[in-house]
């Protein structure tokens, strides 16, 4: 189907079914509830969850397949979000020229960044990468402030000229990004119930092209131009002695996971229309590393899941406060209840990058392959036990 | 005129002359042995045909062409294909596709863009790939990762990559260094067949003096970086030059 395999157009639709009818699977408790407030299903965290996932995927080409750790992902991801604040700017708030722009920028700084940074492998490789992200990231915080907008970040105006739109609405506001009309930030709520579930026009948008993104990844791993990204991880000696040059693959190779990460900032700024430097730190390269290795970094589906642990994990943990605990355990003495949350607390809160960093010990020490090796492990758990149970049964047992 | 044709090369390291004004012939379609004691240069000779090591001056022509300043890559798509003293091949992948990358190599050239398509709706690659596997006795093991291989395998799949891209000159660096009598039988045996069938020219470094003797038409005798003799095998055998460059590697 689709120019693909069984399994892989099944895991497609798997994705497709989560991401359509992602706000009722992450809203599963009624407003109101005790536990409401580890619903997710809200248009900001869904859209999170989505747009991160379109970067680990495209970070998973790269990393997954060649096993070039790039550690300035990030760059692109903020060169995408200024293009497209850019486009709202100048020529339209239509989010389709906006998000075609931030590919295509992003796609042209990825080269010449990976022209410079494949010279090198290794450690070397990820130096470089990471020394160009920072620097990308002083630019834009200082020197190219007529550009980036410096500390504030890049926003609209109402000076704007938006040469094929209005400058301003009729109410004298700066108008939203929208698609052909329709807001980004437009939702459908639905009251159910005791539950409320919001259909959000943005959300819906950054799936599709989640999905789209998803697609193209599943037809990259399957195609020989995946074969050979493999090969080079596998070994790059051979590559050279069969003749191949592994230089344009993982340029390649590179320029596509940037062009992802592009993707990733265009909707980014289409969701909310402003960009700033502090998206090209570091620390948001670091996090797609983490993303792809928590979920297992060469699977199809693994990146998209560590994205959305990691977005669950920062938007929800860091909720739980010391009154929320002390609630929880209310139950117990006094005495017995402080200490109890004493204990808890440094994990939740503002603590939890702690939560989140030793879950991530636990899986790179006992799971190198990610949360997808977790899941073949449990299901290899339990088809074992079905199949003992199966030969058990079907023993005959000695008469008595 | 042979195929393969150095002139006059000389390499240094340093202050040592790992290469002293080299001279070779290997003439299209026979296998050439090239021998001598440790640290007589061949390694470094075979590093400069590969273009792994650019050597200070000479020259070396492959069918008409000079090898000289192209990269591994290159010279390989030029029809050299080289085997590893240690087998070097794909060890993460599948036995089909470690085979199938050569076929793809040698039919799209050095890199190609072909992210769209699908590797099950090559099936001319799929057929070649069968085909070679079939010929090295690996067909039922087509599905196991290459690590798994036992280490006769290994060889034989390297081998199959090498063959599979249809060489017009295969370099083979100790191709049975460090196996056991059984293997090392066998690897003659495959590599006789190959000549026989489908008639490669072979270019051998070969520190085993069984496997030099019975696989060589032509043996070049390197010692100390130069070449001492070159000839047909059984005369290479009594040769008092040959006797004394091994005599006095063996009293050192």
């Amino acid at each position: 189907m689709l120019g693909l395999e069984k399994k892989d157009f099944r895991l497609l639709l798997i994705v497709i079914g989560l991401t359509l009818f992602a706000p009722f699977l992450l809203n599963p408790f009624p407003e109101g509830s005790e536990l409401a407030q580890f619903n997710a299903g809200y248009p900001d965290l869904m859209q999170r969850f989505v747009i991160f996932g379109i970067f680990a995927i495209g970070f998973n080409i790269l990393f997954g397949l060649t096993g070039y750790l790039s550690f300035g992902h990030a760059a692109f991801l903020g060169v995408g979000s200024y293009a497209a604040v850019w486009m709202f700017k100048l020529l339209s708030m239509n989010v389709l020229p906006a998000i075609f722009l931030s590919v295509i920028i992003a796609g042209l700084f990825s080269l010449i960044i990976g022209y410079v940074s494949l010279r090198r492998s290794g450690i070397y490789f990820s130096i470089l990468t990471l020394a160009f992200a920072q620097m990308s990231f002083a630019l834009a915080y200082s020197v190219l402030t007529p550009i980036t907008g410096g500390e504030t970040g890049l926003q609209l105006a109402l000076s704007d000229p938006r040469i094929f739109g209005e400058a301003q609405t009729a109410t004298g506001n700066i108008p939203v990004p929208a698609l052909f009309g329709l807001e980004m930030r437009s939702s459908l709520e639905w009251d159910v119930g005791g539950w409320l579930f919001t259909f959000n026009a943005g959300y819906y948008l950054a799936a599709f092209f989640m999905i789209v993104a998803f697609y193209l990844a599943i037809r990259i791993f399957r195609s020989p131009f995946g074969m050979m990204l493999r090969a080079i991880k596998s070994n790059q000696t051979r590559m050279a002695y069969t003749g191949l040059n592994a230089r344009p693959y993982t340029l390649a190779a590179f320029v596509i996971s940037g062009m992802y990460a592009g993707l990733a900032g265009g909707l980014m700024a289409s969701m909310d229309p402003l960009a700033g430097a502090e998206r090209m730190q570091w620390t948001a390269s670091g996090e797609v590393v983490l993303m792809t290795i928590l979920g297992g970094a060469g699977t199809l589906i693994g990146p998209v899941l560590g994205a959305g642990m990691i977005k669950y994990f920062e938007n929800i943990f860091s909720k739980i406060n010391s009154t929320i605990l002390h609630d929880w355990f209310a139950f117990l003495p006094d005495g017995l209840e402080d200490i109890v949350v004493a204990m808890i607390y440094p994990f939740i809160g503002k603590g939890w990058h702690l939560t989140l960093g030793i879950m991530f010990m636990l899986v790179v020490i006992f799971l190198p392959g990610g949360l997808v090796q977790g899941g073949q492990k449990l299901a290899g758990l339990f088809s074992r036990k079905k199949a003992e149970d199966n030969t058990k049964s079907s023993a005959t047992e000695p008469a008595e | 005129m042979g195929i393969l044709e150095v002139k006059g090369i000389n390499k240094r390291f340093g202050g040592l002359q790992a290469l002293g004004d080299v001279n070779l012939s290997v003439a299209e379609n026979t296998t050439h042995a090239i021998i001598g004691p440790n640290g007589a240069g061949k390694s470094t000779l075979l590093n400069v045909l590969v273009g792994k090591l650019i050597p200070d001056s000479g020259s070396v022509m492959f069918d008409g062409q000079s090898v000289l300043g192209r990269k591994p890559h290159e010279i390989n798509q030029m029809g050299i294909s080289r085997v590893f003293q240690t087998p070097e091949i794909f060890a993460d992948l599948t036995v089909m596709e470690n085979v199938m990358i050569p076929c793809f190599a040698k039919r799209d050239g050095a890199f190609r863009m072909h992210a769209i398509e699908s590797i099950f709706s090559e099936k001319s690659i799929r057929q070649q790939a069968d085909a070679i596997l079939d010929d090295v006795n690996m067909t039922e093991k087509s599905n196991m990762l290459a690590s798994s291989l036992s280490r006769g395998d290994k060889r034989r799949l390297e081998m199959a990559m090498c063959l599979v891209q249809d060489p017009k000159l295969l370099l083979l660096d100790e191709p049975t260094a460090g196996m056991a009598r059984a293997d090392t039988q066998n690897t003659i045996a495959l590599l006789k067949e190959i000549r026989a069938k489908r008639g490669i020219t072979m270019a051998i470094i070969e520190h085993d003096m069984n496997v030099v003797f019975s696989l060589a038409e032509r043996i070049t005798v390197l010692a100390q970086g130069t070449p001492l003799v070159e000839d047909i095998p059984e005369k290479i055998k009594g040769h008092p030059k040959v006797r004394e460059a091994y005599l006095g590697e063996a009293q050192v």
